[in-house]
C-alpha cells in the first residue's frame, strides 16, 4: 500500500542533510553552549560502593577562592521536596540522600564560573560513611544478605510493577515469567538435554560527547538544554519533580555526539534543573569521559539455557533463566527484563518454553539501554548454545538452524504470530555470503582457522507514541517539527525523505526543526530502533494531512483537480499575498496487547520485529590465544531502505560497536571500584582493531512501516558475538562462555581442553 | 595569567589566559571556535585535533601559552571563505563519512595532515594506519576510509591549499 507512490525520494542515498554543518564544525551541540552568567558544576562522588552518609564537610570547598556555592541533597530538598526520579522506579535521588549505593554516585556539587576552580574545590569535600555490605554479582543479588535499597519504589504507572510497591529485603526490581506448552513433559520425553550458562560483563556506551546538560530559569519556568535522546520524557519528569505543569518546562536538544541508549530518561537534567532553581543562574554540567563510567553501563548478565532436543535435531522444549545486573538504580532495566526478556528462547519455533527473567539491584553503576536493549546478551547465549547442540549432535550449524527457525506464520514464545520478520532470508543470506556450503580451508600450523554463524531477533518496544507536524509555508517550502533526536543515526535525513516523497519535493528542501518541547510535539523517545517506524509513520501521515489540506485549498480557490499549479500561487489566490500556512499533523501509536501476568502470552507482542545475522571467519593462535577475525558479515532485515548508504553505515557501525564488546571491552572492578575508567585503559575499537566487514540488508518489507521501512540502529549488534565464539569453537574446539573473548580466556580454554590447565592468577 | 599571541585561521589573536589553559580551551572558550571538540580529555580520541605550524596536534595536549607566535588552523579555517567546502570536507559529506559528527572535525584535520605528508594517492592500509589516533564510536570507520581516499584525490586537482591560511 505504501509503495504505490514513489517520487524517488525514498530509496535514495541522499547525503545527510546536516553533513555540511558537521564537516565545517558548525553543528550545534550542548557541548558548545555557553550562556551569560553561567556557572559550571563539578560533581563530588561517592568513593564507596554502599554505605550510610555520616557527614559531608563542604567548608573547605566553599571557602576555596572562586567558588560560588556548594550544593548537597539538603539544598536540593528545598526546591524539590521529593527528588527521586526514574522511568520505571522512582529510586534515584538528584544527590545522594542518607545512603550511597555505588562508587561514583553524585553526593555534592561545586558551582563556579571557572570549571577548573569547581574541579579543584570538589576535591576538597570530605564525606564520611558507615560502610554497609555490598553485592556486585547479579546471581548472588537474588539471595544476598546485602540489600541495595531499603524499600522498593516503582513508578505508579506500570501495572507489572505494582506488586513490588513498598517491598523490602529484596534486590529483585522485576521478575518476568513466560509459560508456554508443557516444558516438563518435553524434557521428560527428550532424546537429548543440553544445559549451558553464559555470561556477559558490564560495558558502556562511551559516546564521544559525554553527558552534558544546561538549565536556566526563565520568566515562566525553566529551560533545559540537554544532550538527551528523550526530550519529551525529560519535560514530563522534571515537571513531575517540581509539581509544575508541563508547559513551564522547556527542553531543547540540538545534535548529539552519539547516544547509543546512554542519554535517555533523566541523567543530568534533574540535577542542573535543581541547581539553576537554587542559585537562579544558568548552570552547566559537562561530564568527563571518566565520569561516564559512573553514570550508566550496559547490563552484565547471566543466562542459564536448557533445551530438550529430539534425535533428529528438533528443539522441543527450552528453559531460560536470565539475571540482569541492573546496578544501583533501576533506570530502564525492568523494561529490558520484560520487553527483551520474552525473546530469550531465540528465533526458534519451540512449542514448550519457560522464561524467568530477573532485574537485580547491585552496588555498581546503574545499567540501562545500550544499542540492542538486552538482545545482544540473549543472542550471545542462545546462539552459542545452538552451536553447542549442533556440534554435540554432529549436525551442521546451518542445517540445525534451518530445522528450527521461526518462519512467517509460526507462533513466537509469547504466542504472537510472526509477521514481516525475515529470519529465514537473513539466515540464508549470511550463509550465502559465507559460502557456507563450500569446503572451508583450514590450516595445519599453530594458527587455526574456523568460521561461525549466528542470528538474533528483537521486538520493538510498545506501546509508544510519536507525533509530527509538517508546516507548508506560503512559498511552498516545507518544515518538519518532530522530537526525534538525531544522534548520528540519520533520522533528520530519513524523515526529510519521507516528507519529500509524500509532497513530491526534494528531501534537501525540507527543513527539520530539532526537538524543543515548546515547539515540537510529543515523542516517546529516540530509542530501540523505534523512530523510523513510529515517527516515520507519524511524519508520513502528517505530510499526507498537509497534502490533503493543500488539495482542499486548491478546491477552495477554484483550481481544478490534478492541476500542477505551484503551491505558492494557491496561497496568493487565497490570501492575496505571500501569507498563511498549511499545517499537517498526525500521531502514530501501533496496536499492542499486554502479556498475561502469569504466562507472558499475548496475541500482539510488538508492532514489528528486527532481525540481524552475522558470519565470522577467524584465525586462532593456539600458542597465545590471540584471535584475529579475518571476515565479519552482517545482514539485517530493516524492511525497505529509505536511505541505503545510511542503512549500511548503521549496520556496520552497530557491528563494530558489538565487536568491541565481544573482543576487548569490559569494565574492570575491584570491590565495587572501577579500575579502568578512562579512554586510556578502557579501549573501544580503533580503526586498526576492526576486521574486514561486509554489511547489507535483505530484500524485505514491513507492511505497515512508512514506505515499508522499519528500524535499523540495533540489528547489526545482535549476532556478532556468538558468530565469533562459534568460529573459535570451529577453529580450536573450545567454547568461550563469557564476554569479552580475551586472548587469556581463549588460551586458558585451549590449555584446559588439552588437559594441562593454567593455574588461576 | 599569561599573555599569549598567535595566528588562528589566518587572523592574529591574543589572549590573557590562566597558565593551565589548554590550546583546545583557548580555541573553544576564548575564541569561540567550537568546531574543535573535546571527547576523552586524555589524548586518545582525536576530536580536538588541529594543525599547529603545519603539523597535526591534539589540542588537549598543549597549553595555550606554549604556542606563542604559532600558526594554528582549526576546522573553521579550511573551507574557502566564499563558503565552498574544502575537498576533504566535501568528501566526508559525499561518502557518508560521518554520523554523529562529533569526531568529524578531528578526522578531517587528521586526513588533511595525512595528505600533506603522504600525498594524494592513499591506499586503504595507509589511511587506516594513519587514522589510528582518531576514534569514532558511530560509523564503523569504513566510510571514513572511503572519504579520506576520495578527499585526498580531490585535493590534487583543487586550488584548496593543503594547509589553509598559511
Amino acid at each position: 500500500m505504501n509503495k504505490i507512490m514513489r517520487h524517488g525520494q525514498v530509496g535514495r542515498s541522499a547525503p545527510r542533510l546536516e553533513a555540511r554543518e558537521k564537516a565545517t564544525g558548525r553543528a550545534e551541540y550542548v557541548h558548545n553552549l555557553r550562556l551569560p552568567g553561567m556557572l559550571y558544576g563539578k560533581i563530588f562522588r561517592s568513593t564507596i560502593p554502599h554505605g550510610r552518609i555520616r557527614s559531608i564537610d563542604v567548608s573547605a570547598a566553599a571557602a576555596h577562592p572562586g567558588v560560588y556555592r556548594v550544593i548537597t541533597a539538603a539544598d536540593v530538598a528545598k526546591v524539590v521536596p521529593n527528588p527521586y526520579y526514574g522511568p520505571a522506579f522512582h529510586d534515584q535521588p538528584i544527590l545522594a540522600i542518607d545512603k550511597v549505593h555505588h562508587v561514583g554516585e553524585p553526593v555534592a556539587v561545586v558551582l563556579a564560573t571557572d570549571p577548573h576552580v569547581a574541579e579543584e574545590a570538589a576535591a576538597l569535600i570530605v564525606a564520611q560513611y558507615d560502610e554497609l555490605p555490598a553485592v556486585y554479582d547479579e546471581v548472588e543479588a537474588m539471595t544476598s544478605k546485602a540489600v541495595v535499597h531499603d524499600v522498593l519504589k516503582p513508578a505508579g504507572t506500570f501495572p507489572d510493577l505494582k506488586h513490588l510497591q513498598g517491598k523490602t529485603d529484596t534486590n529483585v526490581a522485576l521478575d518476568f515469567h513466560l509459560r508456554r506448552g508443557d516444558v516438563a513433559k518435553a524434557f521428560a520425553e527428550a532424546d537429548h538435554v543440553f544445559e549451558h550458562t553464559f555470561r556477559t560483563k558490564a560495558v558502556l556506551h562511551l559516546p564521544l560527547e559525554p553527558f552534558v546538560s544546561v538549565a536556566e530559569t526563565t520568566g515562566s519556568g525553566l529551560t533545559i538544554h540537554t544532550a538527551s535522546q528523550s526530550p519529551s520524557f525529560v519535560r514530563i519528569e522534571i515537571a513531575r519533580l517540581l509539581g509544575w505543569p508541563e508547559n513551564r518546562v522547556r527542553v531543547k536538544v540540538p545534535y548529539l555526539g552519539g547516544g547509543f541508549g546512554a542519554k535517555l530518561y533523566i541523567k543530568l537534567e534533574a540535577l542542573v534543573a535543581a541547581l539553576a532553581l537554587i542559585v537562579n543562574r544558568p548552570v552547566k554540567i559537562a561530564l568527563t569521559m571518566e565520569e561516564q563510567f559512573f553514570t550508566l553501563t550496559k547490563h552484565a548478565s547471566t543466562f542459564r539455557i536448557k533445551s530438550a532436543v529430539s534425535k533428529d535435531g528438533k528443539i522441543t522444549g527450552r528453559e531460560c533463566e536470565v539475571w540482569w545486573n541492573g546496578g544501583a538504580y533501576a533506570d530502564i532495566g525492568p523494561r529490558i527484563t520484560q520487553k527483551s526478556g520474552f525473546t530469550a528462547p531465540g528465533p526458534y519455533d519451540i512449542d514448550n518454553v519457560t522464561i524467568d527473567s530477573y532485574s537485580l539491584y547491585t552496588n555498581l553503576t546503574p545499567a540501562g539501554a545500550l544499542r540492542g536493549f538486552g538482545i545482544p546478551q540473549l543472542v550471545w547465549a542462545y546462539e552459542s548454545h545452538a552451536d553447542m547442540i549442533a556440534r554435540a549432535l554432529k549436525l551442521d550449524p546451518l542445517a540445525f538452524r534451518r530445522k528450527n527457525i521461526l518462519r512467517e506464520g509460526n507462533a513466537q514464545a509469547t504466542g504472537t504470530i510472526m509477521r514481516d520478520a525475515a529470519i529465514e532470508a537473513v539466515l540464508e543470506q549470511v550463509s550465502a555470503r559465507m559460502d557456507w556450503e563450500k569446503p572451508f580451508a583450514r590450516s595445519s600450523g599453530s594458527v587455526k582457522r574456523g568460521r561461525g554463524i549466528a542470528i538474533g531477533f528483537k521486538a520493538s518496544i510498545s506501546p509508544t507514541t510519536s507525533v509530527a507536524i509538517v508546516n507548508v509555508a506560503a512559498d511552498g517550502s516545507a518544515t518538519l517539527y518532530c522530537s526525534t533526536v538525531d544522534m548520528g543515526q540519520g533520522s533528520d535525513t530519513a524523515n526529510a525523505q519521507i516528507v519529500a516523497e509524500v509532497l513530491s519535493i526534494e528531501a534537501e528542501a525540507v527543513r527539520i526543526v530539532h526537538p524543543d518541547t515548546d515547539v515540537t510535539p510529543y515523542d516517546m523517545a529516540t530509542l530501540g530502533s523505534r523512530s523510523l517506524y513510529h515517527m516515520g509513520n507519524a511524519v508520513r501521515l502528517a505530510a499526507q494531512d498537509a497534502k490533503a489540506k493543500l488539495a482542499d485549498l486548491a478546491r477552495e480557490v477554484g483550481v481544478p483537480e490534478g492541476s500542477n499549479i505551484p503551491i505558492a500561487e494557491l496561497f496568493v489566490k487565497k490570501y492575496k499575498m505571500q501569507a498563511g500556512n498549511i499545517i499537517g499533523t498526525a500521531s502514530y501509536i501501533p496496536s499492542y496487547v499486554p502479556p498475561e501476568a502469569e504466562t507472558g502470552q499475548t496475541p500482539n507482542a510488538t508492532p514489528f520485529w528486527m532481525v540481524g545475522g552475522a558470519g565470522a571467519e577467524v584465525e586462532v593462535d593456539t600458542e597465545t590465544g590471540h584471535v584475529r577475525v579475518t571476515r565479519l558479515v552482517n545482514v539485517g532485515d530493516v524492511g525497505t531502505l529509505i536511505n541505503p548508504r545510511i542503512v549500511a553505515t548503521q549496520l556496520s557501525g552497530a557491528a563494530v560497536m558489538q565487536y568491541g564488546f565481544t573482543m576487548q571491552e569490559q569494565i574492570e572492578t575491584d570491590g565495587g571500584q572501577i579500575t579502568n575508567a578512562s579512554f586510556a585503559d578502557y579501549k573501544i575499537p580503533s580503526i586498526l582493531d576492526i576486521p574486514p566487514m561486509e554489511s547489507e540488508a535483505v530484500d524485505a518489507e514491513q507492511h505497515d512501516g512508512p514506505f515499508g521501512a522499519k528500524g535499523v540502529g540495533e540489528s547489526g549488534t545482535f549476532a556478532v558475538s556468538p558468530a565469533i565464539a562459534n568460529a573459535i569453537d570451529d577453529a580450536v574446539g573450545v567454547r568461550i562462555s563469557e564476554l569479552p573473548i580475551t586472548p587469556e580466556a581463549v588460551y586458558r580454554a585451549i590449555r584446559a581442553r588439552n588437559g594441562d590447565p593454567l593455574e588461576d592468577a | 595569567m599569561a599573555a599569549v599571541a598567535m595566528t588562528v585561521n589566518g587572523k592574529a589573536v591574543t589572549g590573557d589566559v590562566d597558565p593551565r589553559t589548554l590550546l583546545v580551551q583557548f580555541v573553544r572558550e576564548h575564541l569561540r571556535l567550537t568546531g574543535t571538540h573535546v571527547g576523552c580529555d586524555t589524548s586518545q580520541c582525536g576530536a580536538c585535533l588541529v594543525h599547529v605550524d603545519g603539523k597535526a596536534i591534539k589540542s588537549c595536549t598543549v597549553f595555550a601559552w606554549q604556542l606563542e607566535g604559532a600558526n594554528v588552523t582549526t576546522i573553521e579555517g579550511i573551507a574557502d571563505p566564499s563558503g565552498k567546502l574544502h575537498p576533504m570536507q566535501e568528501a566526508f559529506r559525499d561518502n557518508h563519512g560521518l554520523q554523529c559528527g562529533y569526531c568529524t572535525p578531528g578526522m578531517i584535520m587528521s586526513a588533511i595532515d595525512m595528505v600533506n605528508r603522504k600525498g594524494n594517492d592513499l591506499d586503504d592500509h595507509t589511511i587506516r594506519q594513519e587514522l589510528d589516533g582518531n576514534i569514532c564510536r558511530c560509523t564503523g570507520y569504513h566510510n571514513i576510509v572511503k572519504a579520506v581516499a576520495a578527499g585526498a584525490k580531490a585535493m590534487k586537482g583543487s586550488s584548496a591549499p593543503a594547509q589553509a591560511a598559511e
